[in-house]
């Protein structure tokens, strides 16, 4: 019998009630009194010396309150990145500054060099076009390639270098696995690339400030992953507001898929103008803007080669790999291509000898940090692209290959040679499901079928693995990372019964407001609608690090269980106290206090009551008040891991690529939620099969975006995907979280797209064509030119 | 956007005179001229709408001949011209329900994108664009990308279209726009087969002299089987190479043959 409530069950979201209502409650909709605007100048050109901004003229335009340039923030502090990394020879990364508004030089086109406030949004913007601006173009670099290139121009000039770093990983690895590929009986090789995204969110960025001059506080509202980090960022490197008098509020988020992770200069920006101007000050990005602007993602171009005996077992994997970084380095840039990405290189496979390089390169485009996935779906994609290609010339059927190499049940905890203990996993089981959700045994009749109809059909395998709940801090601060990666909650008892649970993770899409209740609610034996989650707001939760990297429930969800632990041990306190019983008598069962052995006992309810009306507590013994808080920091990360299957059906006339079936079996461990974990595995894989199929961010070689609107870069829609045959039955619990959950908000989009191309070039060759790879995304047009060259 | 005046008149004489004032411009569905004018691309002082303009409203057929109201809606025709279907259905596959309930067919004529379906319809149909002022041919009308024959102030008051024998559109959409990366619309006339290619030329809409030929001595899609296009002047971009687009336009006109109606 399947639940209907608690652990396992699936309630329907209960925050959807608003969202689908109109009644959600985002940055934009906030209007404060007396509210103004602010307008952004941002760069046309990719590269650029500023040899002048003058304000005059804007300043006398009508409603227009204050103009910014990059003068007015020489003294303040710049933004940083959240990681450090040494090059393989030790020297420390090149870290850029990265100023509130550009000064000197702007540096990719969106970069923002001046910014009016008016009394409204038109009028601000009347007056950016208004200001009177010399910069001179300078040659740009828009790809990592080019920017390497010897005499390159530079993007900034005090740094001397377009080479952030050139990571090697791990280096006591290198000489092994040169070795081991130099003596190989086989080796693949494969250069791809993996396409720069623009993530989209639904709601563009956007920020509020408000500044109270009678007391000196801060308030701003903004669309954020993670309202602590902001505040921190913004306080301790940015803007130097004592943490004490910022509040950071992100209310309703409508996605950030990783680009409102970050802190960027608009927010800045507004709460300076917010103090200057003793009035609150709201910016709303347009999609222009949020195209030119929000963090990109991947854009990798690697060389992967798979070494081999000739039955397919795998010796040493190498990789090669330049990441553009962009034209600053955004909060995580410099962990997203190193840890979250170079770590995961043996994949799901008992391979001995992995060696990673990756070098970080600075370039005239927008800032590149994680998105959904984060450097795990670069990882993957290299490593199942190479393997479908050994299949092929080793002539191995492509599951054969990865079961044979595959790291058996008995083998965990397993260390890899990059670094990373995987602590369960049964991937032969999660490929058995595969293999039966997807009725794989009934692909060679329907790819007769396609072919009787003219189309030609393919078949694309893939298993990956990922790493998510990032921790622990103590690990990742010997890595490099410059924060702790913890997690937080408050669970709070009201007098009445009713819960609130503060808590640090973030919701914009997750479905937190629903998840989280169901865990307290099992621990506590009462009902989830009695329980409310707060987050968002740094002056009502505990200090959290937010949402990003699948880590919601995995951290957070612990800290959550963790302090809903204390309440029931101090309830139990009380209960005895109400009972006249002795602690050690209690059980607690149902949502029931009871003394074992009699037919006492008290309901959860009473207790809460008793805690705020305690007449009768012995003070010395029992404090008044039930609420508790746990910060959880994770022994290790989690690992989730799947299989996936892609049928596609190739026109040969026109390239064009249908997906005809795709299936899904993942191991997430524990499920709390089914029908939410079904909802973030169908994004995921809607957004990797546009990354596989549709969505390319292009440059020119200029630095000019071309595909910087719906009208040129290609957004799924719903008659784009296919129906999914999703699974999560294969469960191997987290060893070391008190859930036993893995993650799930990013595997969707890890898992599909080298399942997607695989398909495809299983197609073409299925024609005899003489195709083993095609970059994505596969446009028609690319399909078609890959089958006629 | 820039502020601006707005003009509701209902008839033709009323909407031409409101447009002989300075930086007027016709407003028909707003669905390419408000965009750009909220991206500060265009700067009309005034706009006249035509939407309330009786006369150009309505769709009828009359013998060989369909009349399309000049404010007539994309939708309107999707559920009007039964008489002519394949029209009907071009009508019915363009943007959107949104851009189709407020999109007409004189703003698409008169703006004449490179990449937009209603140039093919009307250049396959040997349509005749009729103005406030006269009459103008299809072939006349059309002068390269975003170019046509009208003058300043002239508006397109209705369409009207030779019935073909047989007729189909074919568009293969840009994956990110969805207008169409190559659209063809193949018309069986009884004097003879025309093909009117879109999305293709950096000259924007043309008919494909050797395919109609071919076509009009064998209405088969073998006919043009030997048949290719110089990718030379064909558009070029991140969605398909110039040789991609003349690949294409051939798909498209067979299939577009092997569908006609
Ligand atoms: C999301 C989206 C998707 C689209 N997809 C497609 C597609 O797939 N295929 C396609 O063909 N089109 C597509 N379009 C364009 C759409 O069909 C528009 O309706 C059309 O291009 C313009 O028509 P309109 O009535 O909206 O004109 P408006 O935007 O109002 O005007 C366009 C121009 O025509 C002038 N004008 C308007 N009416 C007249 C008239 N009667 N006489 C003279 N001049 C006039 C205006 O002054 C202006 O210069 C799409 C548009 C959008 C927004």
């Amino acid at each position: 019998m399947p639940k209907d409530s608690g652990i396992g069950a699936s309630p329907k979201r209960r925050e959807d009630v608003r969202f689908l209502t109109g009644n959600g409650n985002y940055t934009d909709d906030i209007n404060l009194h007396g509210q103004a605007y602010a307008a952004f100048a941002r760069s046309n050109v990719a590269n650029g010396k500023i040899n002048s901004v003058d304000t005059s003229a804007a300043e006398a335009m009508p409603g227009v309150l204050a103009v910014f340039t990059g003068e007015d923030f020489v003294e303040v502090g710049g933004n940083p990145a959240g990681w450090y990394i040494e090059s393989r020879d030790g020297t420390p990364m090149k870290e850029p500054k990265r100023p509130v508004l550009a000064h000197g030089k702007v540096r990719h086109v969106g970069d923002a060099y001046a910014a009016v406030i008016a009394e409204t949004y038109e009028q601000a913007r009347d007056a950016v076009e208004a200001l009177e601006v010399d910069i001179d173009e300078l040659p740009a670099v828009a790809s990592s390639v080019a920017a390497l290139a010897e005499g390159a121009p530079l993007v900034h000039d005090e740094i001397e270098t377009n080479l952030c770093f050139d990571w090697g990983w791990i280096e006591d690895n290198r000489a092994a696995t040169d070795e081991a590929i130099k003596n190989a009986p086989h080796v693949t090789t494969l250069e791809l690339v993996n396409n720069r995204l623009v993530p989209n969110a639904m709601e563009p960025r956007a920020s509020t400030a408000n500044y109270n001059p009678g007391t000196g506080d801060y308030t701003l509202y903004t669309t954020s992953q993670n309202p602590h980090l902001t505040r921190l960022l913004i306080c301790a490197f940015v803007m130097g507001i004592p943490e004490n008098k910022l509040t950071v509020i992100a209310p309703d988020v409508g996605g950030g898929f990783g680009s409102k992770i970050y802190h960027y200069g608009e927010e800045a920006l507004v709460l300076a103008a917010a103090k200057k101007l003793g009035r609150p000050v709201k910016w709303t990005a347009d999609r222009s803007e949020s195209f030119l602007t929000d963090a990109h993602g991947r854009d990798h171009v690697t060389t992967i080669e798979l070494a081999t005996e000739t039955d397919g077992t795998f010796i040493a994997i190498r990789t090669s790999t330049l990441a553009n970084v962009g034209a600053y380095l955004s909060n995580f840039s410099t962990c997203v291509p190193t840890f979250l990405h170079g770590t995961l290189m043996a994949g799901n496979y008992a391979v001995p000898n992995v060696y990673v390089n990756l070098k970080a390169v600075i370039t005239n485009t927008a800032p590149v940090d994680a998105y959904r996935g984060a450097g795990r779906p670069e990882a993957t994609y290299s490593i199942e692209r190479v393997i479908d290609k050994c299949a092929r010339e080793l002539g191995i059927d492509p599951i054969a290959i990865r079961r044979k190499n595959f790291i058996k049940p008995d083998q965990f905890p397993y260390t890899t040679p990059v670094g990373l203990q995987y602590d369960t996993g049964d991937y032969d089981a999660v490929m058995d499901k595969l293999e039966e959700i997807g009725d794989l045994a009934g692909f060679p009749a329907r790819r007769a079928e396609s072919e009787a109809n003219g189309k030609i059909r393919g078949l694309g395998i893939n298993s990956y693995i990922e790493a998510c709940g990032i921790a622990p801090s103590n690990l990742v601060g010997v890595l490099g990372a410059r924060v702790g990666l913890y997690d937080a909650a408050t669970v709070r008892v009201n007098a009445t019964g009713t819960l609130a649970v503060m808590v640090g993770a973030h919701s914009h899409g997750q479905g937190h407001e629903t998840a989280f209740p169901q865990v307290v609610a099992e621990m506590l034996g009462i009902d989830e609608g009695l329980i409310e989650i707060v987050h968002g707001d740094t002056s009502k939760i505990p200090f959290g690090m937010g949402t990003y990297g699948s880590r919601s429930l995995a951290v957070c969800g612990s800290a959550v269980v963790r302090a809903t632990e204390k309440i029931i041990k101090k309830a139990t306190k009380i209960a005895a106290h109400m009972m006249e019983a002795s602690e050690a008598d209690i059980e607690f069962k149902d949502g029931q206090f009871s003394v074992t052995g009699t037919d006492k006992s008290v309901a959860f309810g009473e207790v809460a009551f008793k805690a705020y009306v305690p007449h009768d507590f012995p003070a010395e013994e029992l404090e008044p008040g039930l609420e508790e808080t746990a910060f959880y920091d994770p022994a290790n990360f989690t690992y989730p891991a799947g299989a996936y299957a892609c049928e596609v059906e190739v026109d040969p006339d026109t390239g064009k690529v249908s997906i005809e079936r795709f299936s899904a079996a993942d191991d997430f461990g524990n499920i709390i939620n089914p029908m939410i974990v079904d909802g973030q595995v169908h994004g995921g894989i809607g957004q990797g099969i546009g990354q596989a199929l549709l969505e390319g961010c292009v440059y020119d070689e200029d630095g000019q975006l071309l595909s910087a609107s719906y009208m040129d870069y290609a957004m799924p829609r719903a008659d784009d995907l296919p129906f999914y045959a999703v699974d999560h039955s294969c469960q191997t619990p987290c060893t070391h979280n008190p859930l036993g959950v893995k993650g799930c908000g990013e595997a969707g989009a890890i898992g599909s797209p080298p399942a997607v191309v695989n398909a495809v070039v299983d197609a073409l060759q299925s024609a005899g064509k003489d195709v083993t790879h095609i970059d994505m995304p596969l446009s028609p047009g690319r399909v078609w030119a890959a089958m006629n060259g | 956007m820039y502020n601006f005046e707005y003009e509701k008149p209902s008839s033709v004489v009323d909407a031409v005179a409101a447009l002989a004032s300075d930086e007027a411009q016709a407003l028909g569905g707003g669905q390419t001229l408000i965009p750009t004018m909220k991206q500060r691309l265009a700067s009309p002082a005034k706009l006249v709408s035509l939407s309330g303009v009786a006369e150009m409203q309505g769709v009828s057929a009359d013998g060989g001949l369909l009349t399309v109201g000049g404010a007539v809606t994309h939708a309107e025709v999707a559920a009007q011209a039964s008489a002519y279907p394949a029209l009907a259905r071009m009508a019915g596959r363009i943007g959107d329900p949104a851009v189709r309930n407020r999109g007409t067919i004189g703003g698409s004529l008169a703006n004449n994108d490179p990449s937009a379906d209603y140039p093919a319809a009307a250049l396959a149909s040997a349509a005749t664009v009729v103005t406030n002022a006269r009459e103008i041919a299809a072939d006349d009308f059309f002068q390269g990308m975003f170019d046509t024959a009208l003058d300043e102030g002239e508006i397109i008051t209705s369409v009207k279209f030779a019935v073909p024998q047989a007729a189909s559109y074919q568009k293969f959409v840009q994956p990110a726009s969805r207008f169409a990366l190559v659209g063809v619309f193949v018309a069986k006339h009884a004097d003879g087969v025309r093909v009117a290619v879109t999305g293709a030329s950096e000259e924007g809409v043309f008919r494909w002299g050797e395919a109609e030929a071919a076509l009009s001595a064998d209405f088969a899609a073998d006919a043009i089987a030997g048949l290719s296009l110089d990718p030379s002047g064909m558009i070029g971009d991140l969605h398909g190479t110039k040789e991609y687009r003349a690949h294409l336009v051939g798909v498209m006109t067979k299939r577009a043959v092997a569908a006609a109606t």
